[in-house]
């Protein structure tokens, strides 16, 4: 290793690309692991194409992998530092990523005439000088694997399949990281296959040592600046898997049997393959025929007694408008995540967007209040998650979070909470055989009525989709009973703004001479955008929601406080719409961006300077 | 799991709600009410472990005028509802109730994939052969040709016979019954209550209004016996008024023949086994249909096999106490993870 002293840099961004089988998934979270346990703060979001194999080397099978790592990371970054390219198909599509000036690590093996013309190039783009405007690294990277593993493996096809850990020997070269981490990985995940084992990390050497030998990247090694993070017990979490865990920390809280009712659905599968896994938890995890049948099962186990959720994207939230009504007029609780894609009909599956807010916010016959809220990173979906079951439970109410494909597939690190650090969650359960139990009766500070719970002795009724009386809850279709229940509803859902917390600025102070406002999965973006604006000096504010159905009760006095205002989301203008309608006599600014992509942080800069500088 | 039993002998007005019953004077309803009234005290299980979940129909309004705990859902969507009461909560004992188009028309998905799955539930599909609640329009098993309010020149779909469907999805219990035959009626539904796994009666059922008299060809009193198989576990098919009519096995279908005639005796007929799992022959009963057949009634089909919900809790147990992930703390901190 290098004794010079290194560059020093607050973060950068590794983009790993490559033919669907090339592992890049495993290469950026081999990095990311081995950054974040060597201090770095982490933020990783995956690019799977549609295709599950589409045609090798073809653009349609490229698939990606984003690291973003460094001191204070609020999300995957925009364009990349460092682009590694297996194939000459992967560079052709992503390119579009990488930073004018930044180093690319092509496998020059593998820019054959077939490959380079299936990628669509005419010429191959080393040797003409396209390229000229980045630091080109050509390594023969498959010749150099295959030289690597010969004494363990003599046929190509077993040899080729570590030239990932080649790309990435050399990443941790540039970044000057141990190769420890990696090892004992490799070694715990091919533990069966021990040659594997062996050829894997004999190829992260090789890589690395390339570097080293070749000096090519010596002036290029860089130092990322250490994280400053509060102390305790830290992991990589995706969304998915922080909104899983965060239902079943709620079902331990409340000491109730969770229940999942779903069926699959890009990006939200994950969430039902991983609470699948934990039935020694208590999940009662059950695949429906539909997402129809995975809500009314939800609603039939949240009339049993379960907390109950299901889970879904758009398309499935669509088939379940009509059971979300059935909940909303039986008053059971009932946790819905919608993992957003890109839409409308089948959209883009494996795309963000955060077009679901009006399906979230009135996608229902009949006046239907739900509790809509959103998580805003990977991690913290799990307190979201956590926040959606507790208000639902203890409001009786059903309600939506909404998370999306970023959110969900991206990944972070996640400080580890201690389960007594969690707050307790008390449903309104009715007590057994007490006389003057009525289905309907209703707790007067937060207008929740009782959960009786089948089995219980003497507390015997019926619910269901016809109107209800209040109080008694028998069938009624009497108008001045029906404007009540109609009013009832939606009070219900209002007060749940007592107990959220007020909305505060993130960024900024009131001074300010522009607030951003967003909501759900673009906080990293927007708030890196502002803080570095801030840091120039410029007069900008940030405030996220995620308390979207009911806003915070302090939200117009916020607001009062600017006198311009942007909202920013991935839709056409939803949120904003509903902020119009809710504060009528305030001006929104509004910016919005559909293309099944995060925002990044230099669109936003250039948007709010924009803003700023013609004020 | 197992399903509490009452302490103390129960009655019919234990079950019998206050809420007026709503269905029109003469519909086959009532009469279904009044048998599962009768049974459920018999049953023997605590009044508050039963729970009747139903979609949408007239029929659907029956957990009204049952008093135990009861989910009046949306159409068609009964049987996913139940699904999750019966996995949410195994100690209860659930009733679907539903019409013949909520269970095969808006309902058809959930209903055979609840028989696929051998869901621990007891199903009552009253077949009208129409939309009672909506006034009249042709359901998926009114007869092809009839007039109704959406078929002015006859219905031309080919109808659905809802024990097909059952034999299909690999049902493990299918029986029939008629509104009118209460005695009938109160055995079949306790045979029903005795079966694990997803257990469907159908009644053919009459709507006074909407399609009266539709199922008059099986259940007009002058040929109701010539009309009506009765079938019996072990015994011959044998039926028709003065008993001279049987059923055999003619190579690969059924025939009906008359005992004594052409060397014909009794041990020639076919003798009922509804333990069966190959559904062949349960699948040809319960196609019979007039004219050429009598139609078959009482338990066509009641095989033995782990249900959805012992399967469940086996797993769920063994898992936990293999499991070294014992709460979410464990959870938590299982894994990839490091102290900073
Ligand atoms: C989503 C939806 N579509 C349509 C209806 C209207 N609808 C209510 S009941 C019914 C048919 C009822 O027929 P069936 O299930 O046979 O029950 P029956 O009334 O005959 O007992 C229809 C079409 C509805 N309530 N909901
Ligand atoms: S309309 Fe028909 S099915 Fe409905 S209650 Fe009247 S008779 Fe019964
Ligand atoms: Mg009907």
């Amino acid at each position: 290793m290098t004794t010079e002293k290194l560059n020093e840099k607050k973060g950068v961004v590794v983009r790993f690309v490559g033919d669907s089988g090339d592992g890049m998934q495993l290469t950026g979270t081999l990095f990311s692991e081995t950054a974040a346990l060597d201090g770095n703060d982490i933020a990783t979001f995956p690019d799977y194409p549609a295709e599950i194999r589409a045609p090798h080397n073809t653009i349609a099978g490229v698939s990606g992998f984003q690291v973003h790592i460094g001191k204070r990371i609020y999300n995957s970054g925009d364009n990349c530092d460092v682009l590694v390219a297996m194939n000459p198909a992967s560079l052709k599509s992503n390119l579009k990523w990488a930073k004018k000036g930044s180093i690319i690590i092509v496998d020059a093996d593998t820019f054959t005439d077939d490959a380079i013309g299936k990628a669509g190039y005419t010429n191959s783009p080393l040797d003409d000088d396209s390229l000229s405007g980045y630091i080109l690294i050509k390594a023969p990277i498959t010749s150099l694997t295959v030289e690597a593993v010969k004494d363990i493996f003599t046929d190509k096809r077993s040899a080729e399949r570590s030239r990932n850990m080649f790309a990435l020997g050399m990443i941790f070269y540039i970044y000057s990281k141990e190769l420890d981490h990696t090892d004992s990985y490799l070694e715990k995940k091919f533990s069966k296959t021990p040659d594997v084992v062996k050829a894997n990390k004999a190829v992260v050497r090789a890589g690395y040592n390339f570097c080293e030998n070749t000096d090519v990247l010596q002036s290029q090694q860089v130092r990322v600046e250490q994280a400053i993070m509060p102390k305790g017990r830290y992991r990589n979490i995706t969304g998915n898997i922080a909104t899983a865990w965060g239902l079943l920390a709620a079902a331990e809280k409340a000491n109730l049997p969770l229940f999942l009712g779903s069926y699959p659905i890009t990006p939200a599968t994950d969430i039902l393959i991983e609470l699948a896994k934990h039935k020694s938890l208590g999940a009662r995890v059950f695949q429906a025929e539909d997402e129809i049948a995975g809500i009314c099962s939800a609603i039939g186990a949240s009339f049993a007694g379960a907390l109950a959720c299901s889970s879904t994207s758009g398309p499935g939230l669509s088939l379940k408008s009509e059971a979300i009504g059935l909940a909303v007029m039986t008053e059971l609780p009932l946790v819905i995540v919608d993992v957003q894609r890109g839409g409308p009909s089948t959209g883009l599956p494996t795309k963000t967007e955060q077009a679901d807010l009006y399906q979230a916010l009135y996608g229902r016959n009949g006046e239907a209040p739900c509790i809509v809220i959103a998580a805003s990173t990977s991690a913290n979906s799990f307190y979201y998650a956590f926040e959606a079951a507790r208000l639902s439970l203890e409001h009786m109410t059903p309600i939506i979070l909404l998370t999306d494909g970023y959110l969900g597939n991206g990944s972070q690190l996640f400080r580890i909470p201690k389960m007594s650090e969690l707050p307790k969650i008390n449903p309104p359960f009715a007590t057994p055989n007490d006389e003057t139990y009525a289905p309907y009766k209703r707790d007067t500070e937060t207008l929740a009525r009782q959960w009786a719970i089948p089995g219980m002795e003497g507390l015997r009724h019926r619910i269901g989709g016809l109107e209800k009386l209040d109080g008694k809850g028998s069938v009624s279709t009497e108008p001045a009973n029906h404007q009540k229940m109609v009013n009832l509803r939606a009070e219900k859902v209002q007060r749940v703004a007592n107990r959220l917390p007020d909305q505060k600025l993130i960024v900024g102070d009131e001074t300010a001479d522009l607030l951003v406002v967003g909501w759900g999965g673009t906080e990293g973006a927007l708030k890196l955008a502002v803080e570095e604006l801030c840091e120039q000096g410029k007069k900008i504010a940030f405030t996220h929601f995620n308390y979207i159905m009911p806003l915070p009760k302090n939200t117009a006095e916020l607001f009062n406080k600017f006198n311009k205002i942007i909202v920013c989301e991935l839709n056409m203008g939803q949120f904003v719409n509903y902020l119009r309608s809710n504060f009528e006599t305030k001006s929104f600014l509004q910016y919005n961006k559909t293309q099944g992509l995060p925002f990044e942080v230099s669109e936003l800069k250039e948007k709010f300077n924009q803003i700023l500088g013609g004020k | 799991m197992a399903i509490e039993h009452s302490q103390v002998q129960l009655t019919k007005a234990d079950f019998t709600s206050d809420q007026m019953v709503k269905w029109c004077p003469g519909c086959g309803d009532h009469a279904i009410l009044a048998s599962v009234l009768g049974i459920f005290p018999e049953i023997g299980y605590k009044k508050e472990s039963y729970c009747m979940v139903s979609g949408i129909g007239c029929s659907s309004r029956f957990p009204y005028y049952v008093n135990t705990y009861g989910f009046h859902g949306i159409h068609g969507r009964a049987a996913a509802i139940a699904t999750g009461v019966k996995i949410a909560n195994p100690r209860l004992s659930v009733w679907i109730n539903s019409g013949d188009g909520d269970a095969t028309a808006i309902g058809g998905n959930h209903f055979i994939h609840l028989i696929r799955r051998n869901m621990d539930v007891n199903y009552i599909l009253f077949n009208n052969r129409i939309y009672g609640l909506t006034k009249g329009q042709y359901s998926p098993t009114t007869k092809q040709g009839q007039i109704t309010k959406t078929s002015p020149y006859g219905v031309i779909d080919y109808p659905f016979n809802p024990g097909e469907l059952v034999m299909g999805a690999r049902g493990t219990f299918f029986a029939r019954a008629i509104d009118n035959s209460p005695k009938s009626l109160g055995e079949v539904f306790m045979e029903m209550a005795k079966h694990d796994g997803t257990a469907v009666v159908e009644v053919l059922q009459n709507c006074v209004i909407f399609n009266d008299k539709t199922h008059q060809e099986v259940t007009n009193r002058d040929i109701k016996e010539d009309r009506q198989l009765w079938l019996k576990q072990g015994e011959p098919m044998i039926f028709g008024k003065d008993r001279s009519k049987g059923i055999v096995l003619k190579g690969n279908h059924l025939e009906v023949v008359e005992i004594g005639k052409d060397g014909i005796t009794e041990k020639d007929l076919l003798v009922h086994d509804a333990t069966r799992e190959n559904t062949g022959v349960h699948m040809m009963l319960a196609q019979m249909c007039p004219p050429e057949f009598p139609m078959a009634f009482g338990v066509i089909r009641a095989v033995k096999q782990l249900t959805y919900n012992q399967i469940f809790e086996k797993q769920m147990q063994e898992l936990t106490e293999t499991s070294s992930i014992k709460c979410v703390d464990d959870l938590l901190n299982s894994g990839d993870t490091w102290e900073v």
